[in-house]
């Protein structure tokens, strides 16, 4: 059985630094899967891999079978994959609305848009209400599930989420993760990168440890939480 | 606290600004007062004054053309395209040269006045466009990943060879840009008394900023300038292709500085390899005035540079007793950019805020 994404002995370099030595790991069609680790760890560069934003030195990513690296990053959407950015990455002078069709961006169906752009607004509300403001002036909050909006407007088969807990209040966050949950029940396979272990291994079937551009560890989420170095690193359990 | 503490406290860099803020004030409104009520230096009628204005306009809807050229491509690559003045001049000589006078010769200009400015103008804007497309792929795009200042010093040699190919090509000598007879005196509207070369600049002008803005705000194409302009890797991620949102960018520009080179020679009647430099630098101003990276910021920093350049002489500096006030336009229009620069760096519609969040 081949994994829907596959990432075999991945390197690659800022400059002269080493940021991934030697990543692999694998996402099943269907599945959450979550890669924790500290800051500098290498998760980001492990996207932006996938994305094609930065070529891997040596390795190769694959999506079906089919090798991600001869793409351009603008050719991706069209595969089936959609990244939230660290950061959120709204375009902060575009309204919702705006922000919602540049999701759609390489898609021709109009119809087929408006009747996401709805879905969308069922699952976020609070983007309907504000639909027509610009983006920068939402909340943290309302910015990351724009964000998110955003990228299931390109009806992604694979969404890769970097850090959707960052700086946000503990009762977003909870709202943001089942959010999550949700659109894997809908049938998106999901690769959620967080510094939030808790957060993530308690959504996530399967966890991968990421520590200065190693996998260390690789596990069910379950046995993760119980791991003694996870709770101690990542969980802050004594 | 002692009066020396209070001394050391005191930015003396904010007094002298402050002093030279008053100073300026006070003295264009003592050359106003003098000129208008004391009847210093030549005396002007209403009419005088309303040609003045109306050819301030018009200069400035040609700034705001060009401006939009630099505005643009500054959104989206944060880089002062010194080449853009070349756009302009590359449309507006291979139009005359190639379309325009021989049009003139056969006598078709006057028969058909309007298919030969619309023949003219597709030329120019289509020269303008291939030359700036040319300028992108070659010059500009391979430097896409180099430190800032690289493209700049790119952009200044792009310039000078643009000037040279087309002196090669065309001679130094001044050429006469034919003018149809239906567009020479002055036409009565609403009133008022233009030069009818004069009202043409102003309606094309401002119907072309008009299309252009409607264009980026309304069409997926516009739209997605816009994302490219606010993050380059994210709007790859939505599947739009950064290196088209960009040539188009600067296709667009042009293509504004091609209308404009038709208008400037409808206007001052000639054209020559090196009419791109001070157009170019004026609307550089002009951009800089609006808030550089601003579309509404660039159209508005154009007709303000222009009105301020027409009727600022001669209401502020002959009312100073300045000699040879019409002479000093030029002068008006760069002391304008200092203060500008000095005062309010993010221009007229500021962006320092939105940039601060990004």
């Amino acid at each position: 059985m081949t994994a829907m994404l596959e990432i075999n002995d991945v390197h690659a370099y800022y400059g002269k630094i080493h940021a991934l030595k030697g990543i692999s790991l694998n996402v099943e069609q269907g599945e959450i899967v979550t890669l924790i680790g500290g800051n500098g760890a290498g998760k980001t560069t492990t996207l932006r891999t996938i994305c094609a934003l930065m070529r891997p030195t040596s390795g190769f990513v694959k999506l079906n079978g089919e090798d991600l690296n001869k793409y351009k990053p603008s050719q991706l959407a069209a595969k089936g994959v959609a990244m939230v950015p660290e950061g959120r990455g709204v375009f902060s002078r575009m309204t919702v609305l705006e922000n919602l069709e540049m999701g759609a961006f390489h898609r021709k169906d109009k119809a087929g848009i408006a009747e996401d752009i709805e879905r969308v607004y069922a699952l976020f509300p609070r983007l309907k209400e504000r639909h027509g403001q610009v983006s920068g002036t939402l909340s943290g909050g309302e910015q990351q599930m724009l964000a998110m909006g955003r990228a299931m407007m390109s009806r992604p088969s694979l969404l890769l989420l970097d850090e959707p807990s960052m700086g946000l209040a503990p009762v977003l966050v909870e709202a943001i993760f089942s959010t999550v949950e949700e659109i894997n029940r809908q049938g998106t396979t999901i690769l959620l990168v967080e510094q939030n272990a808790l957060m993530a291994l308690q959504i996530a079937g399967r966890g991968y440890v990421l520590q200065t551009g190693e996998i260390v560890l690789s596990d069910n989420a379950k046995s993760l939480q119980r791991n003694a170095m996870v709770q101690k690193v990542y969980l802050g359990v004594e | 606290m002692t009066l020396s503490q209070r001394l050391r406290d005191i930015d003396w860099i904010d007094v002298w600004l402050w002093i030279f803020r008053i100073l300026i004030i006070v003295g264009v409104v003592i050359g106003i007062v003098r000129k208008l009520f004391f009847g210093a230096g030549t005396a002007y009628g209403v009419d005088d004054w309303l040609d003045f204005f109306i050819s301030g306009l018009s200069q400035g809807g040609l700034y705001a053309l060009i401006a939009l050229g630099y505005t643009m491509v500054y959104g989206v690559l944060f880089m002062i395209n010194f080449a853009h003045g070349e756009f302009f001049m590359s449309g507006g000589m291979a139009a005359t040269y190639l379309v325009a006078s021989t049009l003139a010769a056969t006598g078709f200009m006057n028969e058909q006045p309007i298919i030969y400015l619309v023949l003219v103008m597709v030329f120019s804007v289509l020269t303008s466009m291939s030359v700036s497309l040319l300028t992108e792929r070659i010059a500009y795009r391979p430097l896409r990943r180099a430190p800032r200042l690289v493209p700049l010093i790119t952009a200044i040699g792009a310039s000078f060879f643009w000037q040279y190919i087309f002196r090669g090509f065309f001679g130094s000598a001044v050429k006469a840009f034919p003018v149809p007879t239906i567009l020479e005196g002055r036409v009565n509207v609403l009133g008022l008394d233009f030069l009818k070369v004069r009202l043409m600049v102003i309606i094309v002008s401002i119907v072309a900023l008009i299309a252009l803005y409607l264009f980026v705000q309304k069409t997926k194409t516009g739209k997605s300038i816009r994302a490219v302009a606010e993050d380059k890797d994210v709007a790859a991620l939505m599947g739009i292709d950064v290196d088209r949102a960009i040539a188009t960018t600067f296709a667009v520009g042009a293509m504004m500085a091609g209308i404009a080179a038709v208008l400037w020679g409808l206007v001052f009647k000639q054209v020559i390899f090196s009419m791109g430099f001070v157009p170019g630098i004026k609307a550089f101003t002009a951009a800089v005035l609006g808030g550089i990276g601003s579309i509404p910021g660039a159209a508005l920093g154009g007709f303000f540079l222009g009105v301020i350049e027409a009727v600022g002489p001669p209401l502020i500096l002959e009312g100073l007793g300045a000699p040879g006030a019409h002479q000093l336009k030029d002068v008006t229009a760069f002391l304008l950019l200092v203060l500008v620069l000095i005062f309010r760096p993010q221009g007229i519609i500021g962006e320092r805020l939105a940039e601060k969040k990004a």
